[in-house]
C-alpha cells in the first residue's frame, strides 16, 4: 500500500520510500521534506481530472506531490487495511 | 592553487550574520523586519539566485551585515539556490565570505521538520543562535514555548520573534548585541569534509528530533486549523479552479483598467517635455537624439511601470498569502500536458504585462529545462506593447460591425490575437515535449502549500520597491541604450540637402528596411513597413510612430495613430494588414527581451534559439495569413464584409 491509493483524508504513518528506477534522487528528496519512517501522513486533496497531483499532509507540513512521488511512499499497514 | 588564493575579494567591514531556515518559516519577514528599508538586492556570482543583504543598527550603536540564504529543507543541495546557502554557510561560495554567525530562523508551528536543519547546521560548527518564529501562533495554538528548555537540548542559543509584528525581533536584537559571538576563535575548516555525507544524517536528525519534541512535549501534531477549512474551499476540485479564475480575471482587469489613467498622464508629460525641448532647444544634430532617443526612450519604458506595478502588487499579495503555490498546484494538470509544471504559470501570466518581469520571474522555477521552456514561451504573451498596433491596424481594417447578434468584430479580432498568443506557446511547450528526451520525464513537483498568512504591507512594500527598481535598472538601461542606437541607425547617415524624401529613406535604417522588403515581401509587407520595422526593434509600439515617420507625418504620439488610420486603410490591402497583425502575435519584435534572456540564462544560445523560433513562426504565420486572404479576397469572400 502506498500514499497513492489512499482514501481521502485517513491517516496513516510512512513505513519506507521506495526507490525510483527512473528518478534516482527522488527517494531523497521526499525524505528531506519530512516523509521519514514513523511520520504521518494524510491525503488531503487530488487534483482533477485523473487524481493528480496530490495535497498531502506529511507531520504537519502540506506538500503537492505527483502521483509518481506519492507512489514511493510506502505506508505501514492498519487493522481492517492492508 | 595560487590562483585560487590570489583572488581577492572586498568586504564591507562588520560582521556577516547569515539567516536560514526552511522555506516558509517566515525568514524574509524577519529580515525586512531586522533591516527595515536598508536592503541590497543582487545576484550570487554565476547563478540567477538571488542575493538579499541588509544592515541592521543595533540598540549599541554598532551595525552588522545581514545575509537572507534562500529556504532549504536540509544542507544537501539539489537545486541553484539551495546549493549557494551551503556553499555560503561552508565558506566556499565564489565572493562570499564565510558568515560570522548563523541565525536558524525555525517555524515554531512546525518544529518537527524545521528542527532538522538546525541540527545539520550544527554540525557545520559555526556560531548559531536558533529563532523561533512565529512564536506568537505556535502559543495560541496551545504549544508552550520554552526556549530554556529547547536551548538546553539543542545545546544552542534559543529566541523568540515573532516576524510579522513591529517589535517583535526585539529578542533577536538584543542577543545580536551583547553575545560574545564575536570572540570566538577562528573555525576549524577540517570540519567541512563532514558536511559532504549530510544525506546520511537525514533520519538519524528526524529520530533527534521527535526525541526533543517528546521531552519537551511539543510533539502531539496541531494543524492550522483556518487554512485547512480555507483549503477544502480553495483547493475543491469544482470551486477551486472556479475561484482561480475568478481572481485571475480580476487581476487581469486591474492591470489593464487601473493602468489607463496613469499611463495617460506619463504619455502626455513625454510629450509635454518633448514639446518643451523642441520649443527651446537650439536646431542642432543632437536636439533629435535628445528628444526622439532619450525622451521617447525613457518615456517608453516608464509607460509600463503602472501596469508593471499593478501586477506585481498582485502577485505579491498572492505570494505572501500562500496561495501562489495553490495556483500552481491547480494548474499542474493542464501545464503538465503540454509538458511544464504549475509553477511555469505565474511568469507567463506576468507576460501579458510584459515579457521582461515574466522572464524574470522564472528564476522561481526550480527545474532548469522547465525554466528555460518558460523563458522561451514567454515573449509568445500578448504584451502590452503590441495593443498600440493592435489598435492601429484593427481600427483601420476591421469594420465597426457587430456579427452573430451582438458581438464587436473589432473585440472579436483582438481576443483572437490573445488566443492565438497563448495558443502558439502552448503548441511550442508541447512540441518540445515530444521532440526532447528531458520533455518525457517525469519532473519533480514536491511544492510546499504554506499556512495561509494575512500579507503585510511591510513585506508588500519592500517587495513592490525592490521589484520595480530591478526592472528599471535592468530594463531602463537596455531599453534607453537600443532607442539611442536606433535613434542613429535611423538618422545617419543624414539625408542630401535635395532630399524630397523623409530623412529615414536615406539612413542606414532606411536601407535596411530597402532590404528587408525583398525578404518580406512574400508575406505581403510593402517597403514602408519593412522599414519602420527597424527601429521598432526598441520596443513594438514604435513601430506606430515608425510608420508615421515614414509616412512623413510630422506630428507625434496620439497623432500619429489618428493621422495614419486612413492613410494605410487607402493603401494596404486587407491581406496585408492581416498579415502585419499575425506577425506582430509571433515576432521577436524586441531587443530587451533578447537581452534580459541573454542576461537570466547567461548566454547567447538561448536568445538566439528564441529569437530564430519566433522568426520562423511569424515568417510562417504570416505567410500563411498573407496568401489565405489573398485568395479569399479573389473569390470575393472578405470583400464583403
Amino acid at each position: 500500500m502506498n500514499l497513492a491509493d489512499a482514501s481521502l483524508k485517513t491517516t496513516w504513518r510512512v513505513r519506507q520510500i521506495s526507490p525510483s528506477a527512473d528518478a534516482p534522487e527522488r527517494a531523497s528528496q521526499l525524505e528531506e521534506i519530512g516523509f521519514l519512517p514513523g511520520e504521518w501522513v494524510s491525503v488531503l486533496a487530488r487534483g482533477i481530472p485523473g487524481g493528480d497531483p496530490l495535497v498531502v499532509r506529511v507531520g504537519l507540513s502540506t506538500f503537492a506531490l505527483r502521483k509518481e512521488e506519492a507512489m514511493c511512499i510506502q505506508l505501514q499497514p492498519q487493522d481492517g487495511h492492508d | 592553487m595560487a590562483m585560487i588564493e590570489a583572488k581577492v575579494h572586498l568586504h564591507p567591514s562588520g560582521p556577516l550574520v547569515a539567516l536560514v531556515g526552511n522555506p516558509n518559516c517566515g525568514k524574509t519577514a524577519l529580515f525586512n523586519l531586522l533591516t527595515g528599508g536598508y536592503q541590497k538586492v543582487a545576484n550570487y556570482a554565476g547563478v540567477t539566485v538571488e542575493r538579499k543583504e541588509g544592515r541592521v543598527l543595533l540598540s549599541n550603536g554598532k551595525s552588522i551585515r545581514l545575509l537572507d540564504l534562500p529556504g532549504t529543507y536540509s544542507l544537501y543541495p539539489r537545486a541553484q539556490d539551495e546549493r549557494v546557502t551551503c556553499d555560503v554557510l561552508s565558506g566556499r561560495a565564489e565572493g562570499e565570505k564565510r558568515p560570522d554567525v548563523v541565525v536558524c530562523v525555525v517555524d515554531a508551528t512546525n518544529l518537527r521538520r524545521n528542527l532538522r536543519l538546525v541540527l545539520a547546521v550544527k554540525r557545520l560548527n559555526l556560531p548559531a543562535v536558533v529563532v523561533l518564529n512565529m512564536s506568537d501562533v505556535a502559543e495560541s495554538r496551545g504549544l508552550k514555548m520554552d526556549a530554556a528548555a529547547l536551548s538546553a537540548e539543542l545545546g544552542l542559543p534559543v529566541v523568540k520573534t515573532v516576524g510579522v509584528k513591529a517589535g517583535g525581533d526585539q529578542d533577536l536584537r538584543e542577543w545580536l548585541s551583547e553575545a560574545s559571538w564575536r570572540d570566538r576563535p577562528p573555525l576549524d575548516v577540517d570540519h567541512l569534509a563532514q558536511v559532504q555525507d549530510e544525506a546520511s544524517h537525514t533520519l538519524a536528525d528526524h529520530e533527534a528530533v521527535q526525541g526533543i519534541l517528546q521531552r519537551l512535549h511539543l510533539d502531539q501534531l496541531v494543524p492550522d486549523e483556518l487554512s485547512d477549512r480555507l483549503d477544502r474551499v480553495l483547493l475543491h476540485p469544482l470551486i477551486g479552479p472556479l475561484i482561480l479564475m475568478v481572481v485571475l480575471f480580476l487581476i487581469f482587469q486591474a492591470v489593464f483598467s487601473w493602468a489607463t489613467a496613469p499611463m495617460e498622464l506619463i504619455k502626455g508629460a513625454t510629450e509635454w517635455t518633448a514639446d518643451l525641448a523642441r520649443a527651446y532647444l537650439p536646431d542642432v544634430w543632437w536636439r533629435s537624439l535628445l528628444i526622439d532617443g532619450v525622451i521617447a526612450g525613457v518615456g517608453g519604458v516608464v509607460i509600463f511601470l503602472p501596469q508593471i506595478l499593478i501586477l506585481f502588487f498582485f502577485i505579491l499579495m498572492l505570494e505572501e498569502s500562500g496561495y501562489l503555490p495553490r495556483a500552481a498546484f491547480l494548474l499542474d494538470r493542464i501545464m503538465g500536458s503540454v509538458g511544464l509544471s504549475g509553477r511555469s504559470f505565474i511568469p507567463l501570466l506576468s507576460s501579458f504585462a510584459c515579457a521582461i518581469p515574466g522572464i524574470m520571474a522564472a528564476r522561481t522555477i526550480s527545474n532548469t529545462r522547465d525554466r528555460l521552456v518558460t523563458i522561451m514561451i514567454a515573449p509568445l504573451m500578448t504584451c502590452s506593447a503590441r495593443l498600440p498596433v493592435y489598435t492601429l491596424l484593427i481600427s483601420a481594417f476591421i469594420p465597426p460591425i457587430q456579427i452573430w447578434g451582438g458581438i464587436e468584430l473589432q473585440g472579436l479580432v483582438m481576443f483572437a490575437l490573445y488566443l492565438a498568443g497563448i495558443l502558439g506557446a502552448m503548441a511550442v511547450a508541447w512540441l518540445l515535449k515530444v521532440l526532447t528526451k528531458s520533455g518525457k520525464l517525469i519532473r519533480p513537483l514536491m511544492m510546499e502549500l504554506p499556512s495561509y498568512h494575512l500579507p503585510t504591507v511591510r513585506n508588500i512594500v519592500i517587495g513592490l520597491w525592490q521589484r520595480v527598481k530591478i526592472f528599471m535598472r535592468r530594463v531602463g538601461g537596455i531599453i534607453l541604450v537600443l532607442t539611442i542606437a536606433l535613434w542613429f541607425l535611423a538618422s545617419f547617415p543624414a539625408p542630401p540637402t535635395e532630399a524630397t524624401l523623409p530623412a529615414i529613406e536615406y539612413s542606414a535604417a532606411g536601407w535596411l528596411g530597402h532590404a528587408l522588403a525583398v525578404v518580406f515581401a512574400p508575406i505581403g509587407f510593402n517597403w514602408q513597413i519593412s522599414l519602420a520595422l527597424v527601429p521598432g526593434m526598441a520596443a513594438r509600439e514604435v513601430v506606430v510612430s515608425a510608420l508615421g515617420t515614414v509616412y512623413a507625418l510630422s506630428s507625434t504620439g496620439e497623432h500619429t495613430s489618428e493621422l495614419l488610420t486612413p492613410i494605410i486603410a487607402q493603401q494596404w490591402s486587407i491581406a496585408t494588414a492581416l498579415s502585419l497583425l499575425a506577425w506582430f502575435v509571433f515576432a521577436p519584435q524586441c531587443l530587451s527581451t533578447l537581452a534580459v534572456i541573454k542576461r537570466e540564462t547567461g548566454g547567447w544560445k538561448l536568445p538566439l534559439i528564441t529569437a530564430a523560433y519566433l522568426f520562423a513562426l511569424a515568417y510562417l504565420a504570416s505567410f500563411l495569413v498573407y496568401r489565405t486572404a489573398v485568395w479569399l479576397s479573389s473569390t470575393q469572400i472578405i470583400a464583403t464584409l
